[in-house]
């Protein structure tokens, strides 16, 4: 069983906070706000238009932030609980948003490739595709969890495989879904000014407190990822429950798949969704949770996941050169990973401690 | 180790049906291949010709599928030809793809290059195997004596096309929105030359200049934040269909309107079949062609060598047209969309 961390010694209200997870993201969120503060106050302003639909929208940098992170958000939701029980990540989860996407394309659009009304609701849509990205979950996850095989390498089957099983789908055609309904989900239900994918966000944020509030999944899957034989001397099934993570995993892909295909009503097998994979470790990692699993702070991988929208969105604002883009995001995560890493080393330290007395700190130098 | 070996197998057939099923063979978008010459001088001879063939990944866009199945159609047995194709992105597989085919003794290497670079060696292994090598789509930095012919795009006439039509649309002031392609890539350098040269000279304002990396979402996140930091433009120059299907997404959300005769003129390229009847509805302006129908002309040359006969020019260039949304038709998008 896990304990949690005592805020014990006497420490004041900053200690306290500077020892909470949390802490790191929000910092980083902090500085990214009072660099846009300083540098054009302009970035905050929210306006109220009307869009060419003629319904009434949000917008602004800060609308931009949390649209556009929002499918970054519910992955790192999955992320966090893959991370902390089998003790790795999933690189796949790009390709298998591409797949989810194209499963949910192929039951709207049936065999044509440009029908003039859907062929099925968007709900069975959704279900099937649903159930296709948790069967590759579930494929990934019988490999880490029965199999043994290290996440990286298990997921690397299907981020290889994904875009093409994804364009095999629908035969290589890049189908268009019909219809203003469908694209609610990745821009506005009319009447709504805020952007549907955000709205989907907190329902999923929701969900998932309630998930870790009223069943064991996030207890258990801490516990397997600290120590696996404990946890089945205990009475738990690791398998059984890394596979579980990896199936919700699945599904937060699903709705991602959702969002990011509804954007465009259409498909792009080789470039949905490219690299979100990292970024997703990156949102966990950037949550301050260690990437050799345990315990996690689910609302901090969230935040973090928003803070590398915001820094995305600040990158484009300032049109920064398009070559050096990467470059600058790189050292802006650097900055953040380095700023993160004394908080790190010390939480750490101290848990080796309580734990037992030498050798553990050396393992997350 | 055993099961490791299963896994590894089991990877590697999932990727080949995937590839299988790439090259699907129903092919709706191969229309517009000129008339190859009918009576087939190898088929006859009744030794099919050995076609090595390393391609782009058929996933990459819909140009790379349109050229994949034009291919795919023309290099059939029924023409004569023993057709192998490798797909990938990387420059190092292509190689080792190379020399495969090489060892293999193919007559004929086909390749598109993912990278420029890094041919020499592999190419004069070619010569002296006695393997013909003949580029398409992508040119390479290797001696010419070590290739037959190389059949292209333009990347750069296919910008000035699209700059020149942007010249005579004689707008009072042209404050343009640039998204860029993967930057480097032969198609982002061509198309961004162009307008980099022609707004420097004319004394055009550049809004924003930032790669959408040819996708969708990107393109809209970028000019959804030129709208939110209140910039104004009425040109979006997109290097691709995909960004500037993006783009015009991010201008409906702040009701901005485009197309002929409204505030934003659209480009694109690529002419996907979707984008040109957005052409025809009138909602975007331009789209420039980047013809993905080589094999017609590949296979012009490779007839001309087996009946003894040189290959007079070295670089082919495909025509390559513009659409202008005021002029295009139904036939237009049926012809020439991808």
């Amino acid at each position: 069983m896990t304990k949690r961390l005592d805020p014990n010694g006497g420490g004041s209200v900053i200690a306290g906070l500077f020892r909470n997870q949390i802490f790191i993201p929000f910092a980083a969120l902090m500085l990214l706000a009072i660099f846009n503060l300083v540098a054009d106050p302009s970035f905050f302003a929210i306006t109220l238009n009307n869009n060419s639909a003629g319904y009434p929208v949000l917008s602004g940098q800060l609308i931009t932030i949390i649209d556009n992170g929002s499918e970054l958000a519910i992955l790192a939701i999955g992320m966090t609980l893959v991370t902390a029980s089998s003790r790795g990540q999933d690189i796949s989860v790009g390709a298998a948003i591409a797949i989810s996407g194209s499963v949910l394309l192929r039951v709207l659009c049936g065999t044509d490739t440009r029908p003039e009304t859907m062929q099925a609701p968007i709900i069975v849509g959704f279900i099937v595709a649903a159930a296709a990205s948790m069967a590759f979950g579930a494929f990934n996850g019988v490999l880490v969890a029965y199999f043994r095989i290290q996440p990286m390498v298990a997921t690397l089957i299907l981020f290889t495989a994904g875009r093409s099983i994804a364009a095999w789908i629908n035969n290589n055609e890049l189908p268009i879904v019909p219809g203003e309904e469908f694209k609610y989900f990745g821009g506005y239900i009319p009447g709504i000014p805020i952007p549907t994918p955000f709205i989907i966000a907190i329902l999923c944020f929701i969900l998932t407190w309630l998930m870790l509030k009223f069943t064991n999944i996030g207890l258990y899957s801490q516990s397997v990822g600290i120590n696996e034989q404990t946890s089945r001397l205990n009475g738990l099934n690791p398998e059984l429950i890394k596979l579980c993570t990896y199936v919700i995993l699945g599904l937060c892909v699903a709705v991602t798949g959702l969002i990011k295909v509804s954007r465009l009503s259409t498909i792009n097998y080789s470039v949905i969704a490219k690299d979100i994979e990292m970024d997703a470790i990156l949102a966990v990692a950037l949550g301050g949770n260690s990437l050799s699993g345990g315990k996690f702070n689910m609302a901090a991988s969230i935040l973090g996941a928003y803070v590398i929208q915001f820094l995305t969105t600040t990158l484009y604002k300032f049109d920064v050169q398009a070559t050096a883009l990467p470059a600058y995001k790189a050292v802006v995560v650097i900055a953040l990973v380095v700023f993160s890493a004394p908080v790190v080393r010390e939480k750490i330290s101290r848990l080796a401690k309580k734990l037992r007395a030498p050798k553990t700190a050396e393992n997350h130098a | 180790m055993k099961l490791r070996k299963l896994l590894s197998a089991a990877a590697s057939t999932m990727l080949c049906m995937a590839m299988v099923a790439g090259c699907g063979n129903s092919a709706p978008a191969a229309t517009q291949a000129p008339a190859a010459p009918a009576a087939d001088n190898t088929a006859s001879s009744g030794k099919l010709i050995k076609v090595g063939i390393i391609n782009n990944d058929p996933n990459e866009s819909g140009y790379r599928t349109a050229n994949d199945k034009d291919l795919q159609k023309t290099f059939c047995k029924e023409n004569g030809f023993d057709a192998s194709f490798a797909y990938s992105l990387k420059n190092d597989e292509q190689i080792t793809a190379a020399q495969k085919f090489i060892q293999d003794e193919v007559d004929y290497l086909l390749l598109s290059a993912a990278d420029t670079a890094g041919w020499d060696t592999v190419l004069k292994d070619a010569q002296t195997a006695g393997v013909k090598v003949i580029l398409f789509d992508r040119t390479i930095d290797a001696d010419e004596s070590l290739y037959e012919a190389s059949i292209v795009s333009y990347m750069a006439k296919e910008g000035q096309t699209a700059v020149d039509w942007l010249v005579g649309q004689g707008l009072d002031k042209y404050e343009i929105i640039h998204l860029q392609g993967v930057m480097g890539s032969a198609a982002q350098k061509g198309r961004s030359g162009a307008l980099d040269t022609t707004a420097k000279e004319k004394g055009w304002t550049i809004v924003t200049q930032q790669t959408a990396e040819w996708n969708a979402e990107k393109a809209q996140q970028i000019v959804q934040s030129a709208i939110d930091s209140g910039k104004s433009f009425n040109v979006i120059y997109a290097e691709n269909d995909d960004m500037a299907k993006g783009a015009v997404a991010a201008l409906d959300k702040a009701n901005i309107s485009h197309g002929v005769g409204k505030d934003v003129i659209v480009m694109g390229f690529d002419c996907n079949k979707w984008a040109l009847e957005e052409l025809l509805a009138k909602n975007w302006n331009y789209d420039g062609q980047c013809n993905p129908f080589q094999s017609s002309y590949i296979k012009d040359i490779i007839d001309t060598i087996e009946s003894g006969g040189t290959v007079s020019q070295k670089t082919i260039i495909m025509d390559e047209k513009g659409f202008d949304a005021s002029t295009i038709t139904q036939e237009d998008v049926d012809n020439y969309g991808i």
